[in-house]
């Protein structure tokens, strides 16, 4: 009986990881699939990989990608740390509400996202769509993230620990520098990575934001699709499947253990 | 001129009054000891001191020169907190040697005063470990350590000792002690124990609902408490009520209801026909067999109520003829039985004329 549920188990999980990877698996397969039609395993090639680095518009979108990503990150990195120790400093009065402001970008719907930093930046702003544009809106949605992470990792110090900074003769920012800084780095390179990740997959809300002179890698992607799936979009989706899960990886050995769900 | 000057220091959060008009001022080299129960005001009174609150009204002077708007790291006062407060990401020399860092110290001083410091609390040989491989005590020295390195004028100690066992407080009070003799810092001590109090302070301040109850020297506090809050916060008390008979110069004369007449020691501003209590320790009263008391003390008739076996001493509680219970202790000088008196046991209880300390309704 016990053996039997077991095997039940198994197979559910089985087929959940299945469902989850088979897909990522069969684009990882076919980007070194030696034929332009994704239908059957011919041979083993790399070529798809060398006429993907030769590809000047990808190599365009890439490089909009990785310095939209790092410094939309970086960016969003500063403030979210910033929006992190206000909300573990001011946990009463009106600034109770700053967690709630600065996460509901997060819960917000992406299209609805999208939609509104459109109209924002085209009617309230006047601002011409391109890199900026992105920059903002990826910051928007990064902010939250981190701050989270800052904040939680704020949360399992001892408080005292500030205040006998200062005591012992630290400013606010020595002790920022030397004791706060420190003990959130992990929470702080974690959100960091998060928000790189965030930013370079993004599609949705770019694809409003972008305008039309600028191309970032997702978008790049989608445009080549609306053709048809090259064993090229293969190899550029395998690239960013291997890049986004390193980050993801190493975000989730930095964030502090409350966010991994074994305290 | 004192050290520390506290001046008509009030602070409110809201409805609550934390500090009611608080003036005291502490000497330099003084054991100052803040005692009361939790929400006295001792802690907020401790923050304002160290800068991480300010009164809403009354000032602070430390050597003559007001403190308000100093920020805490500017302030030569250092405080040892409950938590210890060790920085985690930084060994112990790290922690012990920040205040020096902070104050631009060089090098060579650094070396030289982080080994005296640590010498001095017996962690040289911990240097080089992060706080989390130290235990309760040695996490305590650490927190000393780095709070006296720089020679603050003051030194504040919030409830150090609360997070440690029976023995090993009792161990660190007598090393806090030594210690305070040994730099010469003045400390002002935070804490409910009214044991911690006594055995470490030359001075003592008894704190109830944001007031000053009483100041003075722990046999001051312990012998002439000056009203029922300290006399039953600090040790066990026995109220006996009373009614002031004749008030003369070494001594008051006083009267219990169904009892007699009692002779007590002289009180501030006693008037005759006024009520009150008088209040006695129980190590004061002698319980002695029927008609054995001496002609210089007051005594009554009692009855044994009931006994407490402590192992040192026997607390035993004898009714009065009058319905009142007193707790009177018996030394257990001899080992064997819990009690040398049964329940039921008729007895004489006998204090000295002077013993009692008359207290106002």
């Amino acid at each position: 009986m016990k053996g039997r549920a077991t095997a039940w188990l198994w197979a559910a999980a089985l087929a959940v990881y299945a469902f989850l990877y088979l897909p990522l698996a069969v684009v990882v397969l076919f980007s070194f699939n030696d034929s332009l039609l994704n239908a059957e395993w011919v041979g083993f090639t790399t070529r798809w990989y060398a006429t993907l680095f030769a590809d000047e518009q990808m190599l365009g979108a890439a490089a909009n990608s990785l310095l939209i990503a790092l410094t939309a990150a970086t960016l969003a990195t500063v403030l979210g740390t910033m929006a992190g120790m206000a909300m573990q400093r001011w946990r009463s009065g009106l600034l109770r509400c700053l967690p709630f402001l600065v996460l509901t970008p997060v819960a917000m719907p992406e299209i609805l996202l999208g939609v509104s930093l459109l109209l924002f930046f085209r009617q309230v702003l006047d601002l011409t769509l391109g890199l900026v544009s992105i920059l903002i809106a990826h910051i928007t949605f990064s902010i939250g993230f981190v701050a989270i992470v800052v904040r939680t990792s704020l949360a399992m110090l001892d408080e005292s620990i500030f205040e006998a900074a200062r005591d012992l003769g630290a400013g606010p920012w020595q002790t920022f520098r030397r004791v706060t800084l420190p003990l959130i780095l992990p929470a702080v390179l974690a959100g960091f990575l998060m928000s790189f990740t965030l930013s370079i997959d993004d599609f949705v809300i770019t694809f409003f934001v972008a305008g039309v002179g600028v191309t970032t890698l997702p978008l790049q992607i989608y445009s080549m699709i609306k053709v048809a799936v090259t064993p090229e979009v293969n190899a550029v989706s395998t690239l960013l499947m291997a890049l986004t899960l390193t980050l993801i990886a190493l975000a989730a050995r930095l964030a502090p253990d409350a966010l991994k769900g074994r305290m | 001129m004192a050290l520390l000057e506290i001046r008509n220091v009030s602070r409110r959060f809201g409805d609550l009054k934390a500090l009611d008009d608080v003036s005291l001022s502490i000497e330099a080299g003084e054991f100052f000891t803040l005692v009361g129960p939790s929400g006295c005001g001792k802690t907020t009174l401790l923050r304002i001191i160290a800068g991480f609150d300010e009164p809403d009204g009354g000032e602070l002077l430390l050597d003559g020169r007001p403190l308000a708007g100093i920020p805490p790291e500017k302030r030569p006062v250092h405080t040892v907190f409950q938590s210890y407060a060790l920085f985690p990401h930084l060994t112990v020399a790290q922690n012990v040697a920040f205040p020096l860092e902070m104050a631009g110290t060089g090098h060579a001083e650094i070396r030289r005063r982080l080994d005296e410091a640590l010498g001095l609390v017996d962690l040289a040989d911990k240097a080089r470990q992060f706080p989390h491989e130290l235990s309760g005590g040695q996490k305590q020295r650490v927190a000393l350590a780095r709070s006296l390195i720089n020679k603050p004028r003051l030194l504040l100690l919030d409830e150090p000792l609360a997070a440690l066992d029976a023995k090993l407080r009792e161990q660190i009070q007598g090393e806090l002690i030594a210690l305070q003799r040994e730099v010469g810092i003045t400390f002002v001590f935070v804490t409910h124990s009214q044991q911690e109090a006594l055995a470490l302070s030359h001075r003592i301040a008894v704190m109830n609902k944001g007031r000053l109850e009483q100041i003075g020297a722990p046999q001051e506090i312990y012998g002439y408490p000056r009203n029922r809050f300290v006399a039953d916060f600090i040790g066990t008390v026995n109220l006996l009520p009373v009614e002031v008979r004749e008030v003369a110069a070494d001594h008051l004369r006083l009267f219990a209801v169904g009892l007699g007449e009692i002779v007590g020691a002289s009180a501030v501003d006693a008037r005759p026909g006024e009520r009150g209590a008088l209040a006695l320790r129980p190590e004061q009263i002698r319980i002695v067999a029927r008609g054995e008391a001496q002609a210089l003390e007051n005594h009554f008739h009692g009855v044994v109520r009931d006994h407490l076996y402590l192992g040192d001493v026997t607390v035993y509680k004898i009714a009065l003829d009058n319905g009142v219970v007193l707790e009177a202790l018996l030394a257990n000088s001899l080992p064997g039985p819990a009690s040398f008196l049964e329940r039921g046991e008729p007895v004489d209880v006998a204090w000295r004329l002077a013993a009692g300390v008359f207290l106002h309704d």
